[in-house]
């Protein structure tokens, strides 16, 4: 089945009584003519590498080149003051370790892209560790967030450069929360309540990152991100839903991402890169 | 459209234009020169030119020249492999016309022959390569892709179509270019499935067909 609207994932899901992975497996089957083992050894190996991203995330040496950032992950994993629960502090840290990682080139899983690589495995491995929830369906998850993902890709943007990091950062956030909801036992509704509850309001979130490096503030604000999906599968298990359908918040997060300034996507001309700071950042880095 | 194109790919950070992308167009450009590369001229357009170092941009080409894929950790250290293979390679920061922000230029050189090559990553991990030598081209190796130069005149398209035809190989894309009529044809053939050895190697035995090359999808 093919589909190019979240309705279509949420319709069809209730209506067969499956998941929403099951039905972007089905498609991906269909569209790559590939036996089914292969295409969910993939997504295996894309959950390997999460795992080690964040295992590596975790040693205490790295730092990026720049020297902008490093170390983060380990600072939040070891703080003795941290408030809010040991999931959300395991959310943050493992957010920090894949971004941290990939600011350091390391290896990670673009999704839906390297700068904003850490929210999923960090919402979906946090949840799995706490519930002992065992690999194979956490690689379903992986299918809910890609399939998402993709409704974005297909309908908008998942480009900083077009839509800002609302489209990067912030679809990440709402992949992360969609497929948590399904991980957990959700409904297709639930996760798409969860997926737009998370998007709706990271709506307008610029792209300006400093010296043009994916470090300030991308590293941090994955940690971030994968808070706020956290928040938004709390509500949508509530049984909050969002007022307005997933589908409506993606256009309207392309129109936003139209009206956005192009200072503020991913040229580096405006925002956090051209605060006084910033300059001086990138003025630094100039010979380097 | 794949979930992996959402979800992916694995790939060396920080950058999916600037790393991945950058490592892509590396990687193409060794298999369209084939031969051993000796020397690299790699001039660095628009916000390659701004920002490659802190993106890795300048390793992830060499790493891509050196054939490794997006995913191979040796890339961070790719400046050094190819000083121990024994690889020139210079960096200029160049303005080149009519391309995208991220376009590298790449000038590749073995012991006889050099080539030039233009790749840009056009979002994402996405990329293209738009200029072969003098041949304008356009093809972004995620499809098995055959580059074949040959000579222009009525039906030499017709012959080559025909082959691939005989061995059930369907066309998906194909642009046609030349410099001068009469002269070489450049043909990009973009297929539905891989090619193997055998076919190439019957395009490359033909009288009329100067040059082929076989790009894989990775």
């Amino acid at each position: 089945m093919e589909y190019n609207k979240i309705e279509h994932l949420i319709n069809k899901a209730e209506n067969d009584n499956v998941k929403i992975s099951e039905l972007v497996i089905d498609a991906e089957i269909e569209k790559t003519e590939l036996e089914r083992e292969l295409i969910i050894n993939k997504m295996s190996e894309n959950l390997k590498v999460m795992k080690e991203s964040i295992k590596e995330g975790l040693n205490s040496n790295l730092k990026s080149a720049s020297g902008l950032t490093g170390g983060e992950a380990v600072k939040l994993r070891d703080s003795n003051n941290f408030i809010g629960g040991e999931l959300l502090q395991n959310v943050i840290t493992k957010a920090l370790a894949v971004s941290g990682v990939n600011a350091c080139m390391g290896k990670v899983v673009a999704g839906p892209t390297a700068g904003a690589s850490g929210i999923v495995p960090a919402l979906l491995l946090s949840i799995a560790e706490k519930y002992n929830i065992e690999d194979g369906k956490v690689i379903n998850a992986l299918f809910t967030a890609g399939g998402l993902g993709e409704v974005v890709a297909k309908k908008a943007t998942l480009a900083g450069a077009a839509g800002g990091c609302q489209a990067e950062c912030g679809v990440g956030s709402a992949m992360a929360a969609g497929a948590a909801v399904e991980l957990l036992g959700g409904t297709p509704k639930q996760v798409g309540d969860a997926f737009a509850l998370a998007l709706k309001n990271l709506l307008g979130l610029v792209c300006d990152p400093v010296a043009g490096l994916v470090e300030v503030p991308c590293v941090k604000r994955n940690g971030f991100a994968a808070s706020h999906a956290l928040t938004a599968v709390n509500m949508a298990m509530s049984n909050i839903a969002s007022v307005i359908p997933p589908d409506e918040v993606i256009e309207a997060m392309m129109e936003v991402g139209d009206l956005m300034s192009v200072s503020l996507k991913e040229t580096s001309e405006g925002g956090l890169a051209t605060t006084e700071t910033g300059k001086k950042i990138a003025e630094d880095l100039k010979d380097f | 459209m794949s979930v992996f194109n959402v979800l992916g790919p694995i790939m060396i950070g920080p950058s999916s234009s600037h790393t991945a992308g950058a490592v892509k167009v590396g990687y193409l450009a060794k298999t369209i020169f084939k031969d051993k590369i000796i020397k690299a001229d790699i001039h660095l357009h628009g916000s390659f030119a701004r920002t490659f170092k802190g993106h890795g941009t300048d390793r992830a080409l060499v790493g891509g020249l050196l054939g490794f894929k997006p995913d191979d950790e040796r890339i961070k250290d790719a400046l050094n492999i190819a000083a121990e293979r024994g690889i020139e390679i210079d960096f200029h920061l160049s303005e080149l016309k009519n391309v995208h922000p991220n376009t590298a230029k790449l000038d590749l050189y073995s012991e006889n022959k050099e080539m030039t090559i233009i790749g840009s990553s056009v979002g994402g991990s996405q990329i293209k390569i738009i200029k072969i030598n003098d041949y304008e081209v356009d093809f972004t190796g995620e499809m098995p892709t055959l580059w074949v130069l040959h000579k222009d005149e009525p039906g030499e398209i017709g012959i080559i179509t025909s082959i691939l035809g005989s061995y059930k190989l369907n066309i998906a894309r194909m642009i046609v270019f030349r410099n001068r009529k009469g002269e070489v044809g450049s043909a990009i053939i973009e297929l539905d499935h891989k090619v193997n050895d055998y076919v190439i190697s019957h395009l490359d035995n033909m009288e009329d067909i100067y040059q082929v090359r076989y790009i894989e999808p990775f």
